[in-house]
């Protein structure tokens, strides 16, 4: 294991110390481990929380902030939080109005955060939950645990933040975050494997010839092993299952987000932004909006993975207002 | 003559060790089907349960039990945290304020610790989870603890170790394993695995008293 740490076990601390000193201008991190943003909580207002494993950096931690999420709650690395942080953030953000949970679709997240929201609401908070799942590579059937919860939850965090920041009651940011996640869908797939920093070798093996289609987040092995291919043939299998399946039509307006794994350089997902946005003008489907980068990673992975969502004016107005996060900033 | 704190708190102390020797083969399997952490965490998880223990072995089995559940479920993490901690806030429920703890009433205990896990992760028989390998040796410690408790305990370790054999060449249906689909196939289960040491651990420490 080559990685630019101390000792495994520290990892999630130490870099939590760096944030809050790297923003502190934007965020707090306090006891046991959660991210809050510096003025929370704010009164009147209905807080946004979310939470997960470590190792999808900036997720979730870095979009703490204005207009987008009130506290996040960083687990293990790739392992979800416990119900004493979630807790703690809940009460962290709470001005009265109530608290949404944005959760991940893992066996292990749900129960960690239903855990939490039975414990807030003993105490009297107003605290409702959307389960993100958003992963088209995962059947969704009585036979798994559901679909992933992917890159949906980037652009679910940011726009149902904007319509809290406007000041959105707990039942109409719960129902805006619902759209969201009818809307939108993933996919992606990883050239490379990741290594846990306290399992200390890579979590699968994979050949120099070799791709894995369909992985989730979390360096966990895909749907399907397949030699490895040009860019533009990478792009389509990853786009074509997600506009068949919601699906994108002719006319509709998208947001197209494509989405590093960690390890994959800013050029190669322009590459890959190049051909999905020539497969949307094939189909008729209008780019309105779009975001490149790395945002919900898999540590070092190498990969990427694509997601579409449909807009309407409320989600392209709520996309568009102002954030200011360590990692998500505009409109400030 | 009853199971007494002190008994409980060995097998802990014993689950607790062997954890920590299974931590790398444990987050092994983890990899082939999940996120490789599943050692990582049961050891963090014992290892903070094993803190306690010296404070908790001369009071009541449930109160011990009911410890045990709530540190797991405050540091464990992932599934396995609301999982193991469930299984054991139940199993400490059910024993209750009884100072006097006989085989039949671990036996039902433990049935209360595997229904809870069921209750919360809605997994049925066959969708190769812990509850395979939990589910025959519960059921094998029913049948026979009153009338012997050591061969009771040592069927017990072996149905789960069975369970959790027979379920290697199924498909994943529940947890991160079912992602996989079809490729899920062929590969021990983590969880499966980590209940099946537990109740060895059982079998090694309980079987001398009772």
């Amino acid at each position: 294991m080559k990685k630019l740490i101390n000792l495994p076990d520290n990892v999630v601390d130490e870099a939590l110390a760096g944030m809050a000193r790297a923003h502190a201008d934007l965020i707090r991190v306090e006891s046991p481990n959660i991210v809050v943003r510096k003025d929370a909580p704010r009164q009147g207002k209905v807080g946004v929380i979310s939470g997960g494993g470590s190792g999808h950096e900036p997720m979730h931690g870095g979009f703490v902030g204005r207009g987008m999420l009130d506290a996040a709650c960083p687990g293990a690395v790739f392992t979800s939080p416990v119900p004493d942080q979630m807790l703690a953030a809940t009460q962290a953000v709470d001005g009265g109005a109530g608290v949404l949970h944005i959760v991940k679709n893992y066996t292990g997240d749900i129960m960690n955060f239903e855990l939490a929201a039975e414990l807030a609401r003993a105490e009297g908070i107003d605290v409702e939950a959307v389960v993100i799942a958003d992963d088209v590579a995962v059947k969704d059937s009585l036979y798994t645990a559901g679909r992933r919860g992917v890159g949906g939850t980037v652009l679910a965090e940011k726009i149902v933040g904007a319509a809290a920041e406007e000041g959105a009651d707990l039942a109409t940011v719960k129902a805006l975050c619902e759209k969201v996640q009818d809307n939108v869908r993933s996919m992606g797939m990883a050239l490379t494997s990741c290594t846990v920093p306290a399992a200390g070798k890579p979590t699968f093996d994979i050949g120099d010839d070799e791709m894995e289609i369909g992985i989730g987040i979390h360096g966990e092995p895909g749907r399907e092993r397949r030699k490895l291919a040009p860019a533009d043939e990478i792009t389509e299998a990853l786009a074509t299952p997600i506009l068949d399946d919601l699906p994108f039509q002719s006319g509709d307006r998208v947001l197209a987000f494509v989405n590093g794994m960690g390890g994959t350089p800013l050029l190669e997902l322009y590459v890959v932004y190049r051909k999905l946005a020539e497969i949307l003008d094939g189909r008729g489907v209008t780019i309105a909006r779009s975001l490149v980068g790395n945002y919900i990673t898999s540590l070092e992975m190498a990969g990427c993975s694509i997601t579409l969502l449909k807009l309407d004016d409320e989600l392209t107005r709520l996309w568009d207002a102002p954030v200011n996060t360590p990692a998500l900033r505009w409109g400030v | 003559m009853g199971i007494t704190t002190a008994d409980f708190t060995a097998a802990l102390e014993t689950f607790a060790d062997r954890i920590r020797d299974a931590r790398e083969e444990l987050t092994a399997l983890d990899s082939a089907i999940g996120d490789a952490d599943h050692g990582i965490n049961m050891d963090r998880g014992m290892t903070a349960v094993r803190e306690h223990l010296p404070t908790l072995r001369d009071g009541q089995a449930g109160a011990l039990f009911k410890q045990v559940g709530r540190t797991l479920i405050s540091t464990v993490g992932g599934a396995s945290g609301p999982l193991y901690g469930t299984f054991f806030l139940r199993l400490g429920t059910a024993l209750g304020e009884a100072e006097d703890v006989s085989p039949a009433d671990v036996a039902r205990g433990l049935r209360a610790g595997l229904d809870g896990i069921i209750g919360l992760g809605k997994a049925n028989l066959d969708d190769k989870t812990m509850v395979d390998a939990m589910t025959p040796a519960v059921e094998a410690l029913e049948a026979g603890a009153e009338a012997d408790f050591a061969t009771a305990l040592a069927a017990a370790a072996d149905a789960a170790a069975a369970g959790r054999d027979r379920i290697t060449p199924l498909v994943a249906r529940k947890g991160r394993a079912s992602y996989l689909g079809e490729r899920s196939a062929g590969h021990q289960d983590p969880g499966a695995t980590s209940a099946t040491i537990l109740f060895e651990a059982l079998r090694d420490q309980l079987g001398r008293a009772g």
